[in-house]
């Protein structure tokens, strides 16, 4: 059995005297979508970015495994773009687009790190710049066309709908050619058919190679998108399993629902 | 041994001044996370109100002490006009726009006031009036101390005295130190933020005003660009101290006033200017929250 | 036409005024004579003053909730502002440049060379206004301590041309190596810097800067600076003042053209997207992988490389320097130009800059106010139209069909 893409042993991230996240343990396969799942306050995004580098883990090890077979990268420490860099790409909670460029900009910024041109190239426009432009204006447009934005290539990103700049950020996030997409909370604050939409999104990424670790709070969405399911409350991890095992768990229905006076 | 007693008393002149504007920058910082950066400015302004009233009124013959509580009276009520007009013309507008745009505002109305009393009055230096005379039961220690220093430290730890109890046991104190923690929520109780929020600003600006009134009798004159050099002073004080504390405000003025006051004694009194801006430089880039001020951590 | 409401808030609002400014605009005390001023048509000015100006701003904010409520009943369709529209064809930006061009190259021989040497200071703030509006406008980062690359670069060519005998366009390259040499320096400490301490800071470096060149004699010759500093070479020919102004101008023609073609070609590339980005969210912007130690130091090296050019033809023009010409003032000066241009707009920029520049210039009679009147600007451009005069506008593209994209 090869290698989990993204491996999580023991992670521990201490704020002053708060222990955020403890001993958190947690596997994504290649070609898997699993869900990060847990109450309010449980820690989920803490864990997003104590893995993409915005927070430092206090304990345990963060491990990258490229489905190439090169070799594991340990994440700790490493700094966000450099996490993003080794193939790890994420969006935010709270939507944390470029409000003042353009749809098609936002994700030509994805694809920063996978080109090369600087000052010299860009001054005197050589050829090998002139070439890498071209082809990150078309590999954005083709993921903006993947994502239903292709209309909206010139719009500002401020002036978008809600549920289009969602989707802004995934496309954004696929253009830094990832293995492993880390999505928070893709479907917040989206209608049912928007909803189905990004469910089919969601989807078609997996086919289409990438492996995808998502936190939702939509519960429909997780049973039907998930191969696992990840439940923490309080930074601790309370269960593990396929979508069916988690949701008759009952410490995952006590920390949702709380517990029966009766029981 | 005798210099260095000098030197002390002197530092702590210097600290307490450093400490009375810095007080002002510390309030507003504290309460809407902005770097009043026309602050200086408005100690400037309590210097050239207090000059100009007190010298109407030594013209016109009134008795000395009367001058004094006048002028002071004055300085910090205009001062304070000037803070309130300050912050309802060029900062609350902004409230809601990113930080930078407030503080180039400030900037901008830094300048405009500058220009202001330049224009306004005169590009010279002027004489100050020595308002503290000399007190006759300070005279075995006028060689360290002089009474306009002894003053000057009276009347800081009176304020400060005043200040620490107004803020802990006053209405307006709670409604100041609620509405820094969390504007929001101090809304929603009902607090009064914009009035809150000028109150900060008239205070701080008094504190300036009589800070400026004391050195410019201490030194005797004064000019519309003093306040640029002892704002950016009682800036690197606040930040010292740890911005938005105010007892840290306090002990930024003291220590900056008497690392100063030391330096330039035993060092170089050229290079003071530079002291004080490379201390400003160290603190923000290792240690930005000061002595006394808390770590912020930013949540993603 | 205005309500009772109005006028009274208005009223009001002089008397305040009138109230706040008295001791310093009414009294004017001479010490030494004992005698006092009581200057009282200045309390009426005031007055007048500020109720015309409050009476405009309350009808300004009326007519803008106006034009909100009506854009959003009938859901209107944004008009492009006709700037933009200039701007982006080619059809009219083209001849529109040609014709700026060829005026500029004719300017010297209609106007006198005290009106060229005017002309050439603007240019220079031109130049130092793009350079600027890399660090500020488009990378976001709040600098002011910018005179200080502009120091770096006069100084280098004072300094070379005293101890080497160095000339002018030898010293060119130098002063930007230099200057970007030192934006690199001042920008390390910075990198971990949040908006407002980065700003202290770098204020705190100019300043350190400036203080060191007044006070360390045997590097700088102190306050009394550096003078005969040559003039640019034209072919060993000794050229007259009017000769020697007019090659500098053309010189300056060419550097500005240089500087907007530079420019021009960053902010559209990749590393122009990357400061934007960098400017519009620093966290997002380090998540997509883009290094933003590296971003924020090319930034601020390839800011100051402009500055340390103005700064080589600023001792070349002068013929004489000192720490004087490089105060805070005056990276305010250079950062109210970006401000009132537009964060990020070349063309704002521009405007800016010789707005700033000549206007002062040729309202002569005014220029006591000129200081007054930038301090202004900065507080009501914040609050009133903070993307500049002329807001930047992003690049478009054309897509031809569903399958296949092409860029414009």
């Amino acid at each position: 059995m090869s290698k989990p893409v993204l491996q999580v042993d023991g992670l521990s991230m201490d704020f002053g005297g708060i222990r955020a996240m403890c001993e958190l343990d947690l596997e994504v396969q290649q070609g898997q979508i699993v869900a990060l799942i847990g109450p309010n306050g449980a820690g989920k995004t803490t864990f997003f970015n104590c893995v993409t580098g915005i927070y430092n883990p206090t304990g345990g090890n963060v491990f990258l495994n490229p489905p190439d077979g090169s070799k594991p990268i340990r994440l700790n420490g490493l700094k966000p773009n450099q996490v993003t860099a080794k193939g790890m790409a994420r969006t935010f909670q709270n939507i944390r687009l470029f409000q003042k460029m353009t749809v098609l900009e936002n994700v030509m910024i994805g694809r920063h790190c996978r080109t090369s041109s600087y000052i010299f190239g860009a001054v005197f426009r050589t050829r090998s710049t002139r070439r890498e432009e071209q082809e990150t204006v078309q590999k954005s447009y083709r993921i903006l066309q993947k994502v239903g934005l292709a209309d909206a290539v010139n719009e500002l990103a401020e002036n978008l709908p809600y549920g289009a700049q969602r989707r802004l950020e995934i496309a954004r996030a696929l253009a830094t050619e990832p293995f492993l997409l880390l999505l928070d909370e893709p479907a917040a604050g989206m209608n049912p058919q928007e909803t189905q939409e990004l469910d089919e999104l969601i989807k078609q990424i997996r086919d289409e190679g990438h492996s995808i670790l998502l936190i939702e709070h939509d519960m429909k969405l997780v049973m039907s998108l998930s191969d696992k399911i990840y439940v923490v409350d309080y930074g601790k991890k309370i269960a593990e399993g396929s979508p069916r095992e988690v949701s008759s768990d009952p410490a995952v229905i006590k920390a949702y629902l709380g517990e029966d006076i009766d029981a | 041994m005798e210099y260095f007693i000098e030197l002390f008393f002197s530092g702590l002149t210097r600290g307490s001044i450093y400490a009375l504007i810095a007080l002002g920058y510390t309030m507003v910082y504290g309460i809407i996370g902005l770097i009043n950066f026309a602050h200086g400015e408005i100690y400037m302004i309590g210097a050239f109100t207090s000059f100009v009233i007190a010298t109407v009124l030594s013209i016109y013959g009134f008795p000395l002490l009367s001058i004094v509580l006048i002028a002071g009276l004055a300085a910090a009520v205009w001062s304070a006009s000037y803070g309130y007009t300050i912050e309802k013309i060029a900062y609350r507008p902004l409230r809601k726009a990113p930080r930078l745009s407030a503080l180039i505002s400030a900037i901008g109305m830094s300048i405009f006031l500058q220009n202001y009393v330049l224009l306004a009055q005169s590009s010279d230096f002027q004489p100050f009036p020595e308002l503290i005379p000399d007190f006759d039961f300070m005279e075995p220690y006028a060689h360290v101390v002089g009474s306009s220093d002894m003053v000057i430290l009276l009347t800081t730890a009176l304020v400060m005295v005043g200040l620490t109890l107004l803020i802990k046991f006053s209405r307006i104190g709670k409604a100041m130190r609620a509405t820094s923690q969390d504007r929001t929520m101090a809304m929603l109780v009902g607090i009064d933020v914009n009035r809150v929020i000028s109150m900060t600003f008239i205070i701080g600006s008094a504190l300036a005003a009589i800070g400026g009134m004391l050195v410019a009798s201490h030194i005797g004159q004064i000019n519309f660009f003093i306040g640029f050099i002892a704002g950016i002073k009682a800036f690197t004080a606040a930040v010292l101290g740890g911005i938005g504390s105010i007892p840290g405000a306090v002990l930024g003025g003291f220590v900056l006033g008497l690392t100063e006051s030391f330096a330039t004694g035993y060092v170089s009194s050229d290079y003071e200017d530079v002291f004080a801006f490379s201390l400003l430089v160290l603190i923000l880039i290792f240690k930005p929250a000061g002595l006394l001020g808390r770590e912020e951590t930013q949540k993603v | 036409m205005f309500s009772i409401e109005q006028l009274k808030k208005s009223l009001l609002v002089s008397l305040w005024f009138a109230f706040l400014t008295f001791p310093l605009l009414v009294i004017k005390v001479d010490p030494i004579e004992r005698t006092v001023q009581w200057r009282w048509e200045n309390m009426a000015l005031v007055a007048i003053g500020s109720f015309l100006v409050s009476l405009l701003v309350r009808v300004f904010y009326k007519h803008q909730e106006r034009r909100r409520e009506r854009k959003s009943a009938l859901d209107a369709v944004e008009r492009e502002p006709w700037m933009q529209v200039i701007l982006k064809e080619p059809r009219y930006l083209y001849p529109l440049s040609g014709a700026v061009l060829l005026c500029s190259l004719i300017f010297p021989h209609l106007f006198s060379t005290y009106q060229t040497n005017i002309m050439i200071t603007a240019l220079m703030y031109v130049m130092l206004g793009l350079g600027l509006n890399i660090v500020v406008g488009l990378a976001g980062l709040l600098d002011l301590g910018y005179v200080a690359f502009y120091a770096v670069g006069a100084y280098s060519y004072a300094l070379l041309n005293y101890h080497f005998d160095l000339g002018f366009w030898m010293a060119l390259p130098i002063g930007a190596l230099m200057a970007a040499l030192f934006g690199v320096l001042l920008g390390f400490p910075v990198l971990r810097l949040r908006g407002d301490y980065l700003a202290i800071v770098t204020l705190g470096f100019g300043e350190i800067i400036r203080l060191i060149l007044e006070n360390w004699n045997d590097f700088s010759q102190g306050p009394s600076g550096i003078s005969n500093i040559p003039r640019p070479g034209f072919f060993g020919i000794e050229l007259s003042l009017e000769g020697a102004i007019l090659y500098l101008y053309y010189i300056m023609i060419a550097m500005v053209i240089f500087t907007i073609f530079v420019v021009n070609r960053l902010q559209d590339s990749r590393i122009g997207r990357a400061w934007v980005a960098l400017r519009e969210d620093e966290i997002a912007c380090q998540a997509m992988g883009i290094d933003k130690r590296k971003t924020k130091l090319t930034a601020f090296a390839l800011g100051a490389t402009w500055a340390g050019l103005v700064g080589v033809i600023f001792a070349a023009k002068t013929t004489f320097i000192n720490p004087a010409s490089f105060t805070f003032l005056e990276s305010a000066i250079i950062l109210c130009i970006v401000v009132l241009g537009g964060m990020g707009s070349i063309f704002g920029v521009i405007v800016g800059a010789l707005v700033l520049i000549l206007l002062p210039e040729y309202l002569r009679a005014l220029s006591d106010y000129r200081m007054l009147a930038f301090g202004a600007v900065l507080v009501t451009m914040m609050i009133f139209r903070p993307q500049g005069v002329v807001a930047n506008i992003r690049r478009s593209y054309q897509f031809k069909s569903k399958s296949e994209g092409e860029s414009q």
